[in-house]
């Protein structure tokens, strides 16, 4: 798939996000705009994936570590075909399948995920189950650069870099901003690269928004033997809705009906150039 | 009765993966670096490549677990149940029960049996922390026969189970021809009409002893034994306190919680009965030999028995 597809997937994952989060009057928009690059590249382009057949066993496995980015998740799943777009306007209502964060009722899920820390050694555990049996994937997982300040993510690489578990791509998504501020101010985790390379990760630093880079790095990442991957991905949290870009404050806050308007109307803008570029 | 053997129900499970690795060929045991001290070092010996350590991080370990499940294995993990059930509760709770994943957790040494460690190791709230995870079968076998069960019960059991064993080697009770072990039914080890002792795990046999006890005084007491604290069979409770009236729990554990709180539950519900609640009693263990405590804290034969003779007064 072409950049500028990709491009397209990635702006109908965005209006998702904005869409579903709107609807539900609550959720995370930040951190999922910010990721959603990397989720449209791992649905659309990098994973080994059957919308039809979510459950089937030789699959690439995904696991949304950062598990609040639910809306993000869910829009590209719904974008690539494992449920209707529609259904994404349901999230966290009462009933509905689309909770608030990630569980095992949700089609192409396949880690319920929400508390932090705990989806990579889930991930982790695939990679080694992948290795223990008869079925070669390769397992991918996403994490918030605020989510690595749980100890548990350190016992999880220090684990996965211990076995060599090559199959595994750790990704996080260095937007810089958590709940309560800016990561360096509340609890510095810098040098990221380095502490994954301290656990004997192969590290690979990318631009989060561009898809050569995406591409490259995740080539850079299936490549590598004998040793896990880090990609670190440098992102904008809210990227892509002007007012939601680099503040903190729309980490878990939904936009209300003139937000949602201006945000759609940005996104619809954004269409507009991708399809004249395509021209 | 049975004969004078003893066996430690931590030494029952690590012979009872060993035992069961041919048959559950997905079946793959970890740890946290306590391999020696839990006993899965007995299959590690035998099946080494399906022995997964990893390290001393329980939190991670049940993580592992649940992506392993996910990959179709069946992961047993261990650790003493203060970090299997207590330091990874939330693990055990987000990761492996709200997923609902086959994954089984064997604690052991768990309760005031631990011993010299001392109360900082000593988990007398593991029954409690699992019993409250929707989907968690919860099982506390009473000796060597039914530890090894209640393992392969746990195998055949698609879902999360949590199962806990004990550091003391403890007495065989369960060697009885026409003993049948299933997840969910307790066992009615000695009929009675005046009083039911309900007891789980190595209470089993001080409430065994009791009843002789009490025989002697003339006071005919029914002991069941619960090896699954959850779901609890309910019926043989209710029944037992039909008949007698009257109900005490004997268990190594707080009686906040355990298998008093649930038989305390049961009965409000359908048959309010007095109950008499035998456990630690809201305080922390400490140092010292396992027989010693268990007498200290009257979880012995002969504190069951003077705290059923006070009861019955």
């Amino acid at each position: 798939m072409d950049n500028l597809e990709l491009k397209k997937h990635a702006n109908d994952v965005r209006k998702g996000v904005v869409t579903s989060t709107h609807a539900a009057k609550s959720g995370h928009p930040g951190g999922s705009l910010s990721a959603a690059d990397v989720f449209t590249y791992l649905y659309f382009e990098e994973m080994n994936i059957d919308p039809a057949n979510p459950e089937k066993k030789d699959r690439d496995r995904f696991v949304l570590s950062k598990g609040h980015t639910a809306p993000g998740l869910y829009s590209a799943l719904a974008n690539r075909g494992f449920f209707p777009v529609e259904d994404l306007t349901t999230l966290r209502k009462t009933g509905s399948y689309l909770q608030g964060h990630p569980n095992m009722h949700i089609p192409g899920v396949d880690m319920a995920s929400g508390s932090l820390g705990q989806g990579i050694s889930a991930a982790v555990g695939m990679a080694l189950g992948s290795k223990l049996g008869e079925d070669d994937f390769r397992v991918y997982t996403l994490l918030g650069d605020g989510e690595i300040q749980e100890g548990q993510v350190w016992e999880a690489a220090m684990f996965a870099g211990h076995r060599k578990l090559d199959n595994l791509c750790v990704i996080v998504d260095n937007n810089g901003l958590q709940i309560d501020g800016a990561i360096d101010e509340v609890c510095s985790p810098y040098p990221i690269d380095k502490k994954f390379e301290a656990f004997n990760f192969h590290v690979i630093n990318a631009d989060a928004h561009d898809f050569d880079a995406l591409r490259a790095a995740f080539a850079e990442a299936k490549a590598t033997k004998g040793q896990p991957t880090a990609i670190v991905v440098h992102s904008v949290k809210g990227k892509g809705v002007s007012f939601m870009e680099n503040k903190a404050g729309w980490h878990g806050k939904a936009p209300n009906d003139e937000e949602y308007a201006q945000a759609m109307a940005e996104l619809d803008k954004i269409a507009e150039e991708i399809a004249k570029e395509g021209k | 009765m049975a004969d004078v053997k003893k066996i430690a129900t931590r030494e029952s499970y690590g012979n009872a993966l060993k035992d069961l690795a041919e048959e559950f060929p997905n079946l793959v045991v970890l740890d946290a670096d306590l391999a020696e001290a839990t006993k899965t070092g007995i299959f590690k010996k035998a099946y080494p490549d399906r022995h997964i350590d990893c390290g001393i991080a329980e939190c991670n370990m049940m993580g592992i677990a649940a992506g392993l499940s996910l990959a179709g294995k069946i992961p047993f993990c261990s650790s003493f149940a203060m970090f299997a059930a207590g330091r990874a509760f939330e693990q055990v709770r987000n990761s492996i029960g709200y997923p609902h994943l086959n994954v089984k957790i064997g604690a052991t040494h768990a309760g005031i049996s631990v011993g010299e460690d001392g109360a900082s190791h000593q988990c007398n709230e593991d029954l409690a922390l699992m019993r409250t995870i929707p989907g968690m079968v919860v099982m506390c076998p009473s000796d060597d026969i039914e530890a090894k069960a209640a393992v392969r019960a746990a195998l055949e059991y698609e879902g999360p189970v949590y199962i806990r064993f004990g550091r003391a080697a403890v007495p065989v009770i369960n060697d009885k021809p026409d003993y049948k072990f299933e997840i969910g039914k307790g066992t009615v080890v000695r009929e009675g009409t005046d009083v039911t002792i309900v007891a789980t795990g190595i209470c089993v046999d001080s409430a065994i002893g009791a009843a002789e006890k009490l025989a002697a005084d003339g006071i005919n007491a029914e002991v069941i034994n619960i090896c699954t604290i959850k779901p609890l069979d309910k019926d043989i409770i209710i029944n037992s306190a039909k008949k007698t009236g009257k109900v005490v729990t004997v268990e190594e554990h707080s009686v906040i919680g355990g298998l008093g709180s649930a038989v305390c539950d049961a009965l409000a519900e359908s048959l309010p009965t007095p109950v008499k609640k035998i456990g630690m009693q809201d305080v922390f263990g400490q140092s010292g030999p396992a027989n010693e405590l268990i007498a200290l804290y009257g979880l012995d034969a002969q504190g069951v028995y003077s705290s059923v003779k006070e009861f019955l007064a």
